[in-house]
């Protein structure tokens, strides 16, 4: 599905299915130097399973034109006008990375909106090490090749794919190469800025799923402690064998424990 | 914290696509020969056919050996995934036929193994997909021949059975300007002598029956993808840019996106076509695999011993061996395949046919026979077997005489093939030497 805001176009995969108003919502924020395509499993699930499912491409990402937005804040004002624009008053938002931190910032600050929070592979803060964001403001290769290997687990740089024959790291480096020069590096800094993290998540309303992977190290579970606390209605979940990469190395268990939030944040809301 | 390592080719070769199996602990790839696999329940069944779950349901379509073998080969290859087939020419139809219908319209090089000659020549002409032969020495020849309707630029990274080297970056420049995608056949080098996405090449298959498995025991292919095509920037692609409606209306490039033509192959070519691999077949390959560093260096070594010792031989006319200074290619091969040039080359025994035969009925070490890529030396006469479809004049642009005799190296002492070798050679130049008198 393609969009206009703020005159730009702006790309949605919904799965395969058309965007029906009456069905519930679902907004999918990928993470930084990527697009919709690594919701493609999860999105068609929902889409095909009662919801809109909306995988984003983010401004000047994927499919989506635009500038880039410099700031988490600026990627979540963006989503509320996506939101508005498709008259979209409730909606879960699951975010994964920079996205997570995307959807923590919008389930925080327009909480009303906001019906479920799923959380993949966030860490609040998200500091990105000065040795990758000076590879990223290069556009050296360097840094996609940093990210994609931190970003897999040991295990997934072996392989394994539940998804047969396709390989992860491979697959990881083929798309953030199909990002634009200087994509990368504005997310990184973006979620590297980012410092409102503890103070939104006290402000969200609604059920949180956080998922965290085992063996990632950029975002590890010990860096969501802190967030755990501040989210009053949360489920956490540390997967195992994972990195950073959740709907590549565990497809299946993401798939499970979001089906499980949602229909449990359906339920609280009719009950309420 | 420091930059990643990534894991080594080695390493890799032995261990990617698989961890020890989790229902057993065995170390080893287990072989998982069942059609089919229990669903857990009616919605999870749903889902996987609706490509909304990754799993396994049917073996024509995926298979957990056969994912491990293609994991592994997409490693070695540098690629984002890989299919496995039935054969090497199953691979490379599933290739064109994903990508291609009827109208359209294949560049390939002229100097192709003759399987892949017949299918371009005489099958695919017959499902209206047309094939313009140009010599893979004349990149300028691979445009010239571009139309509106070309799908693919077709090679091997050395050419069967002159050798010749294929200027990769060249010929994926000029691909990638006019938005078509290079395929290349690497069965002569794997992916330890030459890896083909590093140079520009966009898809690559294999015969996994040569050096991959390197046994001689099972026919196998495989069809990696490098991920990196820009199908939909071609304009060329309608198979991978528009809704399918043989799969869900799903829009490849759109839902899958650097994966869209491995997934459309698999989706549509592996189901419909069905020239998978068996599960059997797929855990001899990966055997192989596990030594093929190992394997392929004493390939290299054997061949290049061996080379030295026909181009010195007085009943030898002329030996053809990128490695050779007097090679076309030869720095084109210390380019592109800095650790060797594969173990099957192609030499001319004086006296031509006669003399060909008499030394390959001389021959007790080296089998006679239509393979390459075995661990035990191979030898054969293309003229008569591998390419006997093709005229003297098609033969002569492949760079085969009468007399051409194509050896694949084994991994025997080198010794003892230079012995059988230099006992067909003497009865050769008997027979010659009777002619003369």
């Amino acid at each position: 599905m393609d969009l206009k805001i703020d005159q730009h176009n702006c790309y949605i995969y919904t799965g395969s299915r058309p965007f029906d108003a009456a069905q519930p919502s679902i907004a999918f924020i990928h993470g930084g130097g990527l697009d919709h395509t690594v919701w493609n499993l999860l999105s068609r699930y929902f889409a095909h399973h009662g919801y809109n499912a909306l995988a984003v491409d983010l401004p000047g990402h994927g499919r989506s034109g635009g500038a880039l937005l410099q700031s988490i804040e600026a990627m979540a004002q963006w989503l509320l006008e996506l939101l508005d624009t498709l008259s979209i008053t409730q909606t879960a938002l699951i975010g994964h990375s920079m996205g997570s931190l995307v959807a923590l910032h919008g389930a925080g600050t327009f909480s009303g909106r906001v019906n479920f929070v799923g959380l993949l592979g966030i860490a609040v803060p998200m500091r990105v090490s000065d040795e990758l964001l000076n590879a990223a403001q290069n556009n050296d290769h360097s840094a996609m090749d940093m990210v994609n290997l931190w970003g897999h687990g040991y295990g997934a740089q072996l392989g394994g794919n539940q998804a047969p024959g396709m390989w992860m790291t491979g697959g990881g480096v083929r798309l953030l190469e199909r990002g634009a020069d200087g994509v990368l590096y504005n997310d990184l800094n973006a979620c590297n800025a980012y410092s409102q993290g503890l103070e939104v998540a006290a402000q969200i309303q609604c059920p949180a799923q956080i998922l965290l992977g085992r063996q990632d190290i950029m975002a590890s579970p010990r860096q969501a402690r802190k967030l755990i606390q501040a989210i009053t209605d949360v489920q956490t979940f540390e997967l195992h064998p994972c990195g950073h990469m959740l709907m590549a190395e565990q497809p299946n268990q993401v798939l499970d424990i979001l089906i499980d939030g949602l229909a449990l944040a359906r339920r609280t809301k009719m009950v309420a | 914290m420091p930059a990643p390592d990534p894991i080594h080719f080695d390493t890799l070769s032995l261990h990617a696509g698989q961890r020890p199996d989790p229902a057993t602990g065995a170390r080893a790839t287990p072989i998982y020969q069942s059609t089919s696999f229990v669903f857990k329940d009616t919605a999870q069944a749903a889902s996987l056919f609706n490509a909304e779950r990754p799993g396994h349901v049917y073996s024509r379509i995926t298979n957990p050996t056969n994912a491990v073998l293609e994991e592994r080969i997409a490693a070695l290859e540098g690629g984002i995934g890989a299919i496995a087939t039935a054969s090497g020419q199953a691979a490379m139809h599933l290739a064109i036929a994903t990508v291609c219908a009827s109208g359209d319209h294949i560049v390939a090089s002229r100097c192709l193994y003759g399987g892949s000659h017949n299918l371009l020549s005489y099958t695919l002409p017959r499902f209206g997909i047309e094939t313009t032969f140009v010599d893979p020495r004349r990149p300028e020849q691979f445009e010239a021949a571009i139309r509106d309707n070309t799908k693919l630029f077709f090679a091997e990274t050395l050419g069967n059975p002159g050798l010749d080297v294929l200027n990769i970056p060249v010929v994926a420049d000029i691909a990638h300007r006019a938005g078509i995608a290079l395929l290349m056949d690497s069965t002569f080098t794997t992916p330890y002598l030459c890896r083909p996405f590093e140079h520009g090449a966009d898809l690559v298959f294999h015969s996994a029956t040569k050096f991959l498995g390197g046994h001689g025991v099972a026919i196998a292919g495989l069809l990696v993808d490098s991920g990196r095509f820009d199908w939909e920037a071609s304009g060329r692609y309608a198979t991978l840019t528009e809704p399918y409606a043989g799969f869900h209306d799903m829009d490849f490039c759109e839902e899958q996106g650097p994966a869209a033509f491995i997934m459309r192959a698999r989706k549509e070519g592996l189901r419909d076509f069905g020239a998978c691999m068996s599960p059997t077949t797929a855990f001899y390959i990966l055997q192989g695999i596990e030594t093929l560093s190992l394997r392929m260096q004493r390939h290299v070594d054997n061949t290049r011993k061996i080379v030295a010792f026909l181009s010195q031989h007085e009943a030898v006319d002329s030996v053809t061996y990128p490695e050779l200074p007097d090679h076309p290619d030869h720095e084109l091969a210390r380019t592109f395949m800095p650790r060797g040039c594969g173990a099957v080359f192609s030499f001319s025994v004086r006296g031509g046919r006669d003399a060909g035969v008499a030394f390959i009925e001389s021959l007790r070490l080296f089998s006679h026979l239509a393979n390459v890529g075995d661990a035990k030396s191979l030898v054969i006469h293309p003229a008569s077997t591998t390419h006997h479809r093709m005229d003297d004049q098609a033969l002569a642009q492949a760079g085969i005489t009468q007399g051409t005799i194509r050896l694949s190296i084994g991994l025997e002492d080198p010794q003892d093939l230079i012995l059988d070798l230099n006992r067909g050679l003497h009865n050769a130049s008997k027979l010659q030497k009777v002619s003369a008198a």
